[in-house]
């Protein structure tokens, strides 16, 4: 084949392809666990698929169905939403897993993304989030703002994503105050109000002054508020449940790598690769930042984000002790990803024992 | 010591709203009506308290509109059962979903807001400090109404003629009908009451403990309250007792959990209904005490002809 016919295939191929694509927008949909009203979890993937539609305009349509039960209604919902010819499903929550494989089988040529998930397939592929970044940044918030050098955390379930999040917010604040602890109390549950509010009294009754959280709902920054301590949102910018509590919000930025899918998908390579992002990849952040925080803290706190996104600093680099002082993880090394998502150890400053 | 008053607080925070709402539950049910959907009741209230704060209403707006959602679905349910003779466990169940789906709809444009206006504590000076009882002197102004009510109840239901017509509706209808009371509109008013308890709980979650609105803000405890008017055998004093101690043992477990004392995080989790099992079988054991106060025509439907 001469140079020339190769050009004039390339140059055809491409108009064909920019021509299907004017014709035919690339359909994608989101199936999401929780109303998109949550104010958190499902919110934020929202704001993605919106994203997408704001910079991809006419070159996709999106669909998204709420409020999906993780269960037998996922797997119905998941397979209707790939037999109407949706190229692209993300499917946002960690119980959709078995769901979203097994339809992933019966539709080879759609391309699932299953998010916070471990099982992957041909057409199933991974993405996650580290939130154990913004946790460390507001950790060194912490740090400076408590008064007794007591932290407390309110936790959801005994499993790595939840304790390396713990360890994470007490290294943040260490690297600031070494004499600081952190108080855990699980509750068992990503929602339930009425005991993440009886959690935070709990730990401010003992004395813990800034709280942060890794379950669903804003009841424990209310209660910081109520009782004059200070807390963190988790998943959205919940600056307005509480603005004089409020310290900052972790959350989750998914609008980046929706429309690296779509785009990928678009220019026909897609993406087949397990993505476990975070502020490097602009996949989370740590938003809100009172505004009342001294200078100094807003400072140290933008510093070491950019140390993070330029890869100069990861949160789970040495030298970090395990409790009782021995070293976990020695100067100049760091855990791989492997380890860090199989973390079943507290760090150095975080009391109590980790249930098993 | 000082860490016994703010775990005393916790439980006496977490026991108000149940009290409130298995009270109105066990007047109803005192009058034979069983009404399981308390909680969809109380998500109505919850939402309707929220609202009326989020559009200017004051406090005051938020607890009759709170009163009002809970007894409008309590009307619902006590047509459905009492004039149309339905299926009180079936109609119940399908108002806790009901209530569910609606608050859920209803609260879309809440979501992600604090609630405009809130009942605050008000610590009465002196009793306050006092360590143990401290905080049963540190309510919020509907957390000292929820006491009120919890005396007047009682007092209605044993000590007037009100309470005895009440009563005698539940245990027997054909009975009271035979001495002349209108037992259809009898059992209307108890379980309108029940509504209106229930919708007054949900207002207490919405503006006086979470200050917020969230789907399913208020995660099952209208459950708990069910469960706790067979816990109290039908009793005011005891539903009062029987809420403060679930409201404790979870407070307890969490406290636990901060002073070091390692047991399975699980373990704790189920300490209250853990308790409520064993109270429940301590009642139960007791038949004599169960079948005297337990209303004998509960749950059973009755057509007086009006």
């Amino acid at each position: 084949m001469t140079l020339w016919k190769k050009l004039v295939l390339g140059v055809g191929a491409l108009a064909l392809a920019s021509a299907a694509a004017a014709q035919a927008p690339l359909k994608m949909a989101w199936v999401y666990v929780g109303p998109v009203g949550d104010g958190g979890w499902t919110y934020a993937h929202d704001l993605g698929r919106k994203e997408v539609e704001k910079r991809l305009g006419a070159k996709v349509q999106t669909t998204y169905v709420e409020s999906v039960p993780e269960g037998a209604d996922a797997e119905r919902v998941i397979r209707d939403l790939a037999a109407k010819g949706n190229q692209i499903v993300f499917t946002t929550s960690f119980g959709y897993m078995e769901a979203t494989l097994k339809v992933a089988k019966s539709f080879p040529k759609v391309t699932f993304y299953h998010a916070t998930g471990f099982k992957s397939a041909p057409n199933v592929v991974i993405y996650n989030s580290r939130m154990y970044e913004p946790a460390y940044l507001a950790g060194i918030i912490a740090g400076h703002m408590t008064k007794k050098n007591s932290l407390g955390f309110v936790a959801s379930f005994p499993i790595p994503e939840v304790v390396r999040n713990i360890n994470a917010y007490t290294m943040g604040a260490r690297s600031v105050n070494p004499k600081i602890t952190t108080k855990v109390v699980w509750v068992n549950t990503w929602y339930d109000p009425s005991k993440e509010r009886q959690a935070a009294e709990t730990l401010i009754g003992q004395g813990c002054d800034v709280l942060l959280q890794n379950t669903d709902s804003s009841a424990v920054l209310q209660t910081a508020q109520d009782k004059g301590a200070y807390a963190f949102g988790w998943d959205s910018n919940m600056t307005a449940y509480a603005p004089k509590a409020h310290l900052a919000s972790a959350i989750e930025v998914w609008g980046g790598y929706y429309v690296q899918v779509a785009e990928a998908a678009l220019a026909g390579k897609p993406i087949k690769t397990t993505v476990w992002g975070g502020m490097p990849e602009g996949m989370n952040d740590l938003v809100g930042v009172n505004a009342a925080l001294p200078d100094n803290v807003k400072k140290q706190v933008a510093d070491k984000k950019a140390e993070i996104v330029a890869g100069k600093f990861h949160v789970f680099q040495g030298p970090i002790k395990l409790q009782d002082g021995s070293v976990k993880v020695a100067a100049g090394q760091a855990l791989t990803d492997k380890e860090i998502d199989s973390i079943n150890w507290y760090a150095e400053g975080v009391e109590g024992k980790l249930p098993n | 010591m000082d860490s016994i008053n703010p775990l005393v607080a916790s439980a006496v925070a977490a026991a108000i709203p149940l009290m409130l709402a298995a009270l109105g539950e066990l007047v109803t049910e005192r009058s034979g009506v069983l009404n399981l959907g308390v909680e969809g009741m109380m998500l109505v209230g919850a939402v309707a308290a929220f609202a009326a704060v989020a559009h200017g209403g004051g406090l005051g707006a938020a607890v009759l509109a709170g009163v009002l959602a809970g007894a409008l679905a309590a009307l619902a349910f006590g047509v459905l059962t009492i004039s149309l003779q339905a299926s009180q466990v079936a109609t119940g169940l399908a108002l806790t979903i009901l209530g569910t789906g609606i608050s859920a709809f209803l609260g879309r444009g809440y979501v992600g807001s604090r609630a405009a206006a809130s009942f605050e504590e008000l610590p009465i000076p002196g009793l306050s400090a006092l360590p143990l009882v401290g905080p049963f002197f540190s309510l919020t102004l509907l957390g000292y109404v929820a006491v009120a009510l919890l005396a007047a109840i009682t007092w209605f239901l044993f000590r007037t003629r009100g309470g005895l017509v009440v009563r005698t509706v539940g245990e027997s209808p054909a009975v009271a009908r035979s001495l002349g009371m209108r037992v259809s509109r009898i059992r209307y008013a108890a379980t309108l009451f029940g509504g209106a308890m229930a919708g007054l709980a949900g207002c207490y979650y919405a503006v006086a403990q979470f200050k917020m609105w969230q789907e399913g803000l208020t995660s099952g405890n209208g459950w708990i309250a069910l469960a706790l008017v067979v816990f109290a055998t039908w009793r005011p004093l005891r539903v009062a007792i029987g809420a403060l101690l679930f409201g404790g043992v979870t407070a307890l477990g969490l406290y636990l959990q901060t002073v070091g004392i390692h047991i399975s995080a699980f373990a704790l989790a189920s300490l209250p209904y853990l308790a409520t099992v064993a109270v429940l079988v301590a009642t139960s054991s007791n038949q004599l005490a169960l079948r005297r106060n337990a209303p004998a025509s509960l749950g059973k439907p009755f057509f007086d002809g009006d």
